[in-house]
């Protein structure tokens, strides 16, 4: 049975960033939760709503950041022929899907008081960003298709190019069909903010701690990707020889260490 | 070039005239697929002829899959796809090619269609100028999305499933763009159908051009 500190040693998923990172994500999260229900007040509008903006609108820039970082990653691919950007892609994509389906959701939620509709059709972001979530679901799934991996890799990325052409349609809807949309343009702009300064604070902290957030995800999704990869490249048998011999290392060195031991 | 892409056409409209699979099973299924229209919305007139610009695009991009499906699975057979691999045609010119030939296919189809919809729908055409261009335009961008991910789904084992799963995200667009436009031509709706069929041309000249691109890529590894 292996101490947890030898199986630190092992090659795993975690490491100094990761943990300052998720530990960041936890203690920010909490703050969010703090400012969001009770540091900021109800907006004059929205009332209590307004609160469900600050998981909607980092939930909504992480999945453009996710799909965004995916469209770089298959376009490095292309060029460069690298599985790291591969693997970047395809874990980027995954946490985007995850954010991008809340940031609907939460907009449901949102809009249900506020429109009296959860969903409406009419609406052009709210349809375009779902095209957008089916294109990335789709690309998941074309990334899970069995077959050879370099034949897969530059399939996925010429689909996860063509997504990223609706990532600008789905940002510019609201301008382009402002006569189709309930969603507001961008209400925080730098030179005209028309929210309250803590409600600022809260968006803007939202936005900060889902970055922090997605960073710490991304790390540790890449890095099963890696090992995922690794044992696929050269085969389990490969894998548990290496993590026997790992172990049969350890064991010697344990052994070594009792026998200097008085 | 162009002698290239009429070669790699005339081979696939030759194949579909000889093998009648396009007349004898996908277009009887475009056909009954407006028909189940017709008893889903209760064969009420109004509400039809209300949506017939929608239900004829959704008719033309469910048909469309099958047409794409179609039009790789000749290649698969006897090993054609290395075939055409080795034939030193230009990918570009193949992609552009079998494009051309899946729009003049989908092109009968959709007047097929527009007879069956005249019979069974009812309605009448306000803008022909309108009507024949977004067919047009529509149905190039269709093609397109659909030769790219047609090449690119080939050789999957899971290709009949995976392929609309992929497809029909892309086609929404022209789906959404084509629907409106002919609302317009049909006098169903105030719409500007012209300001729609500039996104639909946007539509299919990016979708063409990034298919230009891939191909030939696509094709290596299919």
């Amino acid at each position: 049975m292996k101490t947890l500190g030898e199986r630190d040693e092992l090659r795993n998923t975690s490491s100094r960033g990761t943990r300052i990172l998720g530990g960041l994500s936890l203690v920010g999260i909490v703050f969010m939760g703090l400012i969001g229900l009770w540091w900021s007040p109800e907006d004059s509008d929205m009332g209590d709503l307004v609160r469900i903006m600050y998981v909607h609108v980092p939930s909504a820039w992480l999945a453009y950041m996710a799909f965004i970082l995916t469209a770089i990653g298959s376009a490095m691919f292309l060029w460069k022929r690298s599985v790291w950007w591969d693997l970047v892609a395809g874990a980027s994509a995954e946490i985007g899907v995850l954010f991008c389906a809340l940031a609907l959701v939460t907009g449901s939620l949102w809009g249900r008081p506020t429109w009296g509709t959860y969903w409406r059709w009419g609406d052009a972001r709210i349809v375009t960003t779902l095209v957008l979530l089916l294109m990335y679901v789709g690309y998941l799934a074309l990334r899970h298709v069995d077959g050879d991996p370099t034949q897969r890799s530059k399939r996925a990325a010429i689909v996860g190019l063509i997504a990223a052409g609706n990532i600008p349609v789905v940002r510019m809807s609201v301008v382009w069909w402002s006569n189709r949309t309930l969603h507001q343009k961008d209400t925080v702009t730098l030179a005209d903010t028309k929210l309250d300064n803590m409600q600022l604070v809260a968006l803007l902290f939202g936005v900060a701690v889902f970055t922090i957030l997605f960073a710490w995800m991304l790390l540790h999704r890449f890095r099963i990707a890696w090992l995922e990869n690794e044992t696929e490249q050269r085969g389990l048998e490969q894998a548990l020889i290496e993590r026997r011999s790992e172990s049969l290392v350890k064991a010697d060195r344990a052994l070594g260490a009792a026998e200097v031991r008085p | 070039m162009w002698g290239e892409i009429t070669l790699v056409t005339g081979k696939d409209l030759r194949i579909e005239r000889r093998s009648r699979v396009g007349l004898t099973q996908i277009a009887p299924f475009a056909v009954t697929v407006l028909v189940l229209f017709g008893f889903a919305l209760e064969g009420d007139s109004a509400t039809l002829r209300t949506f017939t610009a929608g239900l004829f695009w959704v008719a033309v991009v469910f048909t469309a899959i099958l047409a794409v499906q179609r039009s790789f699975t000749v290649e698969s057979v006897n090993d054609n796809r290395d075939a055409l691999r080795l034939s030193g045609l230009d990918p570009i010119a193949i992609f552009l090619g079998k494009a051309a030939a899946l729009v003049i296919e989908l092109l009968v189809l959709e007047v097929v269609l527009g007879c069956v919809v005249a019979v069974l729908y009812g309605g009448s055409v306000h803008s022909a100028g309108l009507l024949g261009l977004t067919a047009v335009v529509a149905t190039i961008a269709v093609a397109s999305a659909g030769t790219i991910y047609g090449v690119l789904a080939a050789s999957l084992r899971v290709r009949e499933t995976i392929l609309p799963l992929l497809l029909l995200p892309v086609l929404a667009p022209v789906l959404i763009a084509a629907t409106r436009a002919f609302e317009d031509a049909l006098g169903e709706a105030a719409v500007n159908g012209w300001s729609w069929l500039v996104l639909l041309t946007l539509t299919a000249v990016v979708y063409t051009a990034f298919g230009a691109l891939a191909f030939g890529t696509l094709l290596e590894e299919s």
